[in-house]
């Protein structure tokens, strides 16, 4: 997994609550049995103007102006601004990769769904809960500042805006420490293995029902 | 002194007295970080084609071999058509990744495997707990966020993403942190014509579809006793749609009565052993919830989405609202932007919206019960004429078997109904089931996302019943009406 630290970027705004993940990636690009090559397909519906399917060259296909990743200022954007309830349905990590892969490092929002919220951590995609007033003014100085940045920073647990305001959020130490150092959480959970072995075994005896 | 003891009494009831939640968890923890993250142990893993091949793919690159094969139950259904079955799959890209799925599971095997063409084929949530291969305080995981289904039978039921499909097929284990409780209790006896997806539909419209964001809920009070396991999993298979990763129902007589007998249920003495422990599988009387909602099954009318989340429903005497009845300006504009969507006008009543296409099916309300219900409106009438298509998607072969004995196949297709081959069809539109842009549909799934059945395509959530009373109507009709 990526190693989540400290970024620096161009932040985009969306704003639109419950922003669902057929909406981040549509269905018919799930059919692919890759992990990558995703990204040129976030939000395609949204922001094409013609239905995508798998295996079109994007790069022909016309974008829809009013989208706002498709605004030139927010070329080169690696931290999503959301709403409430970002990430909502499914259970597919394609929205995450398809995230990851259009080059989004970090997105902030009032809430995440559960799911969405856990498979980032697996990624290396860091989702961050902020107070709705503290998005509120995150929306308003990205939409009237041109170029807009920002920096998350992880060991601090902080988001610090450029005129030096600092936010914190919660992260779990777990997960913190999972994403700092870039580990692999099979390879951690392997270090238990005998432990789950023992915890088998004994489940083997007190519900054999369980494994036929 | 004497207050003393009894303080400390009460004490020690409080440490007793757990909900179903703590003891599916308490059950299933193999090792606990200092921060709480857990390790759960994984009884049962499902696993489709759509959300495993990198799974593998991920296992095989590591040197990685599947801890027990045994928990795995697969099938293909996303991307399955539902008719011309003898072509087999002409999509190329949906048939490499069923021929992947075929291929992984020939390499590392499993307990069941319920292929394309299969007579046991079907929804994952559907065949699990046909086949007993769910049971009663399980942990099931399934990369798909209805595992929540299984819930129904007491079982603690996560939907994961693929990272953690090759995390539990490596290590037979998924890392958790323990959720607070939501207890959603629903008293009083549903009218006729009323189901229990219009029970889930009216939850999700009081709590929102983030209202149970952070919870698992357990569903309780005796209009879920009420309901047949069918029903229980329709209900705990919207949990997620109320936000909840997880949604579940103690155990009684009706989960016992379902599980006798079927093909992977215990057997003999076995099975008087499961059920004792079985019983047991219920929140004790004095157990705390972190929360508690309540409805009265009294006052549930048969329900209707109109908009783009499942919160944006209204019973069937209902009207579309207008964006200024919210407050909230995020709210305000996510109505806007859901009518304009769904092309529909503020005040409109509900029972004039027409409907262009009729989808029955899915995993919330694919299984016997449901093609009854649906059947019982269509008997002796004819769908309307302003209705292109209605499609009958039963969840599974064995359900599509059961309801040709009962004859209900015949019913549906003199009333004008397509009979089809199981799988997720229309639900998700990754087959060739789908909307047309700016067509409209009354279905019985679970999400009515903006292209969720199709680019452009317009949903409306609803029973079994009032779907098969819509494409009779040709709109939205209280189907209490034609009961």
């Amino acid at each position: 997994m990526e190693k989540f630290i400290r970024h620096e970027g161009l932040v985009v705004p969306l704003d639109r609550a419950n922003v669902d993940t057929d909406a981040i990636i549509p269905k018919q690009f799930l059919k692919s049995i890759k992990r990558s090559g995703f990204g040129p397909n976030a939000f395609d519906e949204w922001r094409y103007m013609d239905h995508g399917e798998p295996g079109m060259d994007n790069s022909r296909r016309v974008r829809n102006p009013n989208f706002v990743l498709n605004q030139e200022r927010y070329q080169g954007a690696s931290i999503l601004l959301a709403r409430a309830n970002f990430g909502c349905g499914s259970s597919r990590e394609h929205a995450p990769w398809a995230l990851q892969d259009f080059g989004f490092r970090a997105i902030l929002a009032e809430s995440f769904a559960d799911i969405f919220f856990n498979n980032c951590f697996k990624i290396g995609l860091l989702p961050i809960v902020l107070p709705k007033a503290e998005l509120d003014a995150l929306f308003g100085l990205t939409e009237h500042t041109p170029g807009y940045r920002l920096t998350v920073d992880l060991p601090g647990q902080r988001v610090i805006r450029p005129d030096g305001h600092a936010i914190g959020f919660a992260v779990d130490a777990f997960r913190k420490e999972c994403l700092l150092n870039g580990w692999d959480d099979i390879g951690l959970t392997l270090r238990h293995e005998e432990k789950i072995r023992a915890f088998e075994a004994r489940r083997r005896v007190e519900q054999p029902w369980l494994f036929v | 002194m004497g207050c003393a003891i009894i303080a400390r009494f009460e004490a020690a009831a409080e440490i007793m007295s757990k909900t179903l939640y703590d003891k599916l968890w308490e059950s299933h923890v193999v090792h606990t970080e200092e921060d709480g993250t857990a390790l759960l142990y994984i009884d049962r893993h499902l696993v489709h084609e759509v959300t495993s091949p990198q799974a593998f793919e991920g296992l095989r690159l590591a040197g990685r071999k599947p801890w027990r094969v045994s928990s795995i139950v697969a099938t293909a259904d996303h991307n399955t058509p539902t008719t011309h079955w003898e072509r087999g799959i002409e999509d190329p890209v949906a048939r490499q990744q069923i021929e992947t799925l075929n291929a992984n599971i020939r390499e590392v095997g499993a307990l069941a495997f319920f292929p394309f063409k299969d007579k046991r084929q079907g929804i994952v949530h559907v065949i699990g707990p046909e086949n007993g291969a769910t049971l009663p305080g399980m942990t099931v995981v399934c990369g798909d966020s209805h595992t929540s289904t299984h819930g129904a039978f007491a079982c603690l039921a996560h939907g994961i993403g693929t990272s953690e499909v090759e995390h539990v097929l490596a290590t037979q284990c998924l890392l958790q942190k323990k959720s607070k409780t939501l207890l959603v209790r629903v008293e009083g006896k549903v009218g006729a014509g009323v189901t229990a997806k219009d029970i889930a539909l009216a939850l999700i419209g009081k709590i929102g579809t983030a209202g149970g964001t952070g919870y698992a809920i357990e569903f309780g009070g005796a209009a879920i006793r009420a309901l047949s396991m069918e029903g229980r999993m329709t209900v705990c298979n919207m949990a997620i749609e109320a936000g909840a990763r997880v949604g579940f129902v103690a155990v009684d007589e009706t989960t016992i009565a379902y599980l006798r007998g079927r093909p992977f249920s215990p057997k003999g003495d076995v099975w008087d052993k499961a059920v004792a422990y079985w019983r047991t599988l219920v929140s004790d009387e004095d157990a705390k919830f972190d929360a508690v909602v309540e409805l009265d099954a009294r006052q549930i009318i048969p329900q209707v989405t109109w908009g783009t989340s499942p919160e944006m429903v209204t019973g069937i005497d209902g009207m579309v609202p207008a964006p200024e009845d919210f407050s909230d300006p995020v709210k305000r504009e996510g109505v806007a932007r859901a009518l304009a969507y769904m092309g529909l006008t503020p005040r409109t009543p509900i029972q004039q919206i027409k409907v262009d296409k009729v989808f029955i099916g899915s995993c919330t309300n694919s299984r016997i019960e449901d093609l009854r219900a649906a059947a019982a409106v269509a008997r002796g009438r004819h769908i309307a004429t302003n209705v292109k298509l209605a499609l009958v998607v039963p969840g599974s072969g064995l359900v599509k078997q059961q309801a040709e004995d009962e004859g209900l196949d015949k019913v549906f297709l003199a009333a004008g109904f397509e009979w089809r081959q199981p799988g997720c069809s229309m639900c998700l539109a990754m087959n060739d089931d789908r909307l047309s842009p700016g067509e409209r549909c009354a279905s019985t799934s679970n999400r009515n996302f903006e292209g969720r059945q199709g680019a452009g395509g317009r949903t409306h959530l609803l029973s079994p019943a009032m779907a098969a009373a819509a494409a009779i109507a040709g709109h939205f009709v209280d189907v209490r009406e034609l009961l």
